[in-house]
């Protein structure tokens, strides 16, 4: 699309950006808004299919496929099958958002879960917790860290795709993209991208710290003085 | 199969009362899909405060039986009785709080310090935080776990560090029934050794009805007051105190089961209090050469030990005697390096026996008054 451009345009005009601060920001604050409620209600559908999982092993296979699938369907294809039904608009985005962060939320609780020890879900069990009560203080913590990971990767995937979403009207950063093409004025298409990729860098490092401060003890010898 | 529970040597018609900490009626355990229970109609009583060793081949249902104690797995058919409540009259995480249980690799919760994993049943209890800080103390010192771990995460401490502080958060809320499942088969023998002493050592001090699983009869042996011995599917062939088991087996299994040195096994069970002791080849400081003689070759050794009242002198070789007319007095002396007192095991006495020239080990008492000798023949004589 470059090649389209004229030449005497510079690649880059920062006038423009002086310009549309305010459209730039409310383009973030949508791009973030998007994302948060996709990995949202992404994680609450995937916990939930999980713990399904689980108590029920043999949902696995069957929750897993159906997660598959859904990641599967290139996501142009899965707009032209949710706008004749939902519409344009934020819950045809949300809906297809959603729907990519399922798998691999799903996949990396169920392996958090699964990678409790047996002899600490034991001992829980033979110290006197109840299910639900082993499940927060016990096996949750424990998987954090795992499931962490998976927000991590759920969380930038998305955030590359809101720019997608502008095609149904809701796209952040995808937006100020996709007027940048329709005008064949590559300085808002610059903008979008370089902005949309460090958001997604930067709320990686947010997950890396996260990682770290929610798993104090896997950090060898761990621990110090302090009694907790 | 019905067993007596005379065997564990409990009346069987005692009710519920106090000398009686867990109680097993008629249990099984079948589970889905095999041919046989894994346990099979036991019946067992546990006296309170007893450390009961439950032994057996891999597939006897120890571990099973254990676990239908706190309810991990619930039994096809009987009733467990806790200090004389049937387990299934209250919730089992309510049950399961007032059991101490110690697993295999001590399952400490990684992501918790030393404190708050010994602290997890009175937090589950809703104790004040400064009554569990006071009790966590309080078991670090009885554990012999440096306050310092406390602060630490478990992956920081040593694998008997670790089944210590599992010990700990066991005892944390003082619960009468301690269970522990093979709690020493993941660390290595020097260590095993140590927390097997330190576990008898507690148990002198707290006095729990501890029931414990595990594969090693030398373990149980050492540690139980009894010990259980279990067949493939749960039946229960013996039971009662090791030294028993030992002298006594009720049949071949058993006696395979205890090992075929149960003998010397037994040595290290009986002190030189559990066995006749004899005179030996001793005379008084003021008996004539030629009576001295006639001791030795009536004890058929080439030496004699000498004397005074009570007092043990030391020993002279025959050949150093004088003429037999003349007294022993004044002949020169070697000390007994195989002294021993009461409550020596009789197998260090007899390697005390075996490495010793004379080939005997002298008994004192406390106060050094000499109360007789054992030999080999006198260690074969008390086992029997």
């Amino acid at each position: 699309m470059t090649a389209a451009l004229t030449a005497a345009e510079p690649f880059l005009r920062w006038d423009w950006v002086e310009d549309h601060t305010d459209d730039i920001r409310s383009a973030f604050t949508e791009h973030l808004q998007l994302t948060a409620i996709a990995v949202a209600v992404g994680f609450g559908l995937a916990l939930a299919m999980a713990l399904v999982a689980i108590r029920w092993r043999w949902t696995y296979g069957p929750l897993a496929g159906a997660c598959g699938v859904l990641y599967s369907v290139p996501s142009l294809a899965l707009f032209g099958l949710l706008v004749p039904v939902l519409g344009l608009g934020l819950v045809t985005a949300e809906v297809a958002l959603i729907g990519y962060t399922l798998l691999i939320l799903l996949r990396n609780i169920v392996a958090g879960l699964d990678g409790v020890e047996p002899a600490v879900r034991e001992a829980a069990d033979g110290m006197g917790y109840e299910g639900w009560r082993r499940l927060l203080r016990i096996d949750l913590p424990l998987a954090a860290p795992t499931i962490l990971a998976g927000l991590r990767i759920a969380t930038v995937t998305t955030v590359g795709l809101v720019t997608v979403t502008a095609l149904v009207g809701e796209g952040g950063f995808g937006d100020l993209i996709n007027d940048g093409l329709g005008r064949n004025f590559s300085t808002p298409i610059v903008v979008g991208t370089v902005l949309s990729v460090a958001l997604a860098v930067a709320l990686d490092v947010v997950f890396v710290v996260l990682e770290r401060l929610i798993s104090p003890w896997l950090r060898a010898g761990g621990g110090g003085a302090g009694r907790g | 199969m019905t067993v007596d529970t005379a065997a564990t040597g409990v009346p069987t018609d005692a009710g519920p009362d106090n000398d009686i900490a867990i109680r097993l009626d008629g249990l099984t355990k079948r589970f889905p899909g095999t041919p046989r229970p894994a346990v099979t109609g036991l019946d067992l009583v546990i006296p309170t405060g007893e450390l009961v060793a439950l032994v057996g081949p891999s597939g006897c249902g120890k571990t099973t039986t254990l676990k239908m104690i706190n309810r991990l797995i619930e039994p096809t058919e009987g009733t467990v009785w806790v200090g004389g409540t049937d387990v299934r009259s209250v919730p089992a995480h309510e049950l399961r709080r007032g059991i101490g249980y110690v697993i295999q690799q001590a399952g400490l919760f990684p992501h918790r310090k030393v404190a708050d994993n010994i602290a997890t049943v009175p937090r589950l209890l809703g104790w004040d935080k400064a009554r569990i800080r006071a009790r966590v103390d309080e078991l670090a010192d009885l554990l012999g776990l440096d306050r310092g771990l406390l602060g630490r995460y478990p992956s920081a401490l040593s694998g008997g560090q670790q089944q210590r502080v599992g010990v700990a958060r066991a005892l944390a809320a003082d619960p009468p029934v301690l269970l522990m499942d093979e709690p020493y088969s993941a660390v290595d023998p020097i260590v095993r050794a140590r927390l097997q002493d330190e576990l008898l050592h507690l148990q002198r001090a707290v006095r729990k009805t501890i029931v414990l699983v595990t594969h090693d009869i030398d373990e149980a042996i050492k540690l139980a007051d009894r010990i259980v011995v279990l067949n493939v599917g749960g039946l229960l062939e013996q039971a009662g105190p090791p030294e028993e088991l030992l002298r006594a087996p009720v049949n071949d299994f058993v006696a395979d089961f205890m090992g075929d040195d149960r003998g010397i096994k037994r040595l290290s069970l009986l002190t030189v209090d559990d066995v006749a002791l004899s005179d030996g080849p001793v005379v008084q400081s003021t008996a004539t050469a030629g009576e001295a003689r006639a001791v030795a070759t009536a004890h058929a050794v080439d030496w004699v030990g000498v004397r005074n009242s009570d007092r043990l002198l030391g020993w002279a070789p025959v050949d150093d005697l004088p003429r037999d007319a003349a007294t022993i007095e004044g002949v020169a002396l070697k000390p007994f390096r195989s002294a021993v007192r009461g409550g020596t095991t009789l197998k260090a006495t007899l390697d005390l026996i075996v490495t010793s020239q004379t080939r005997i080990a002298v008994v004192l008492d406390d106060d050094d008054v000499y109360r007789g000798a054992l030999t080999i023949d006198d260690l074969a004589e008390g086992l029997t």
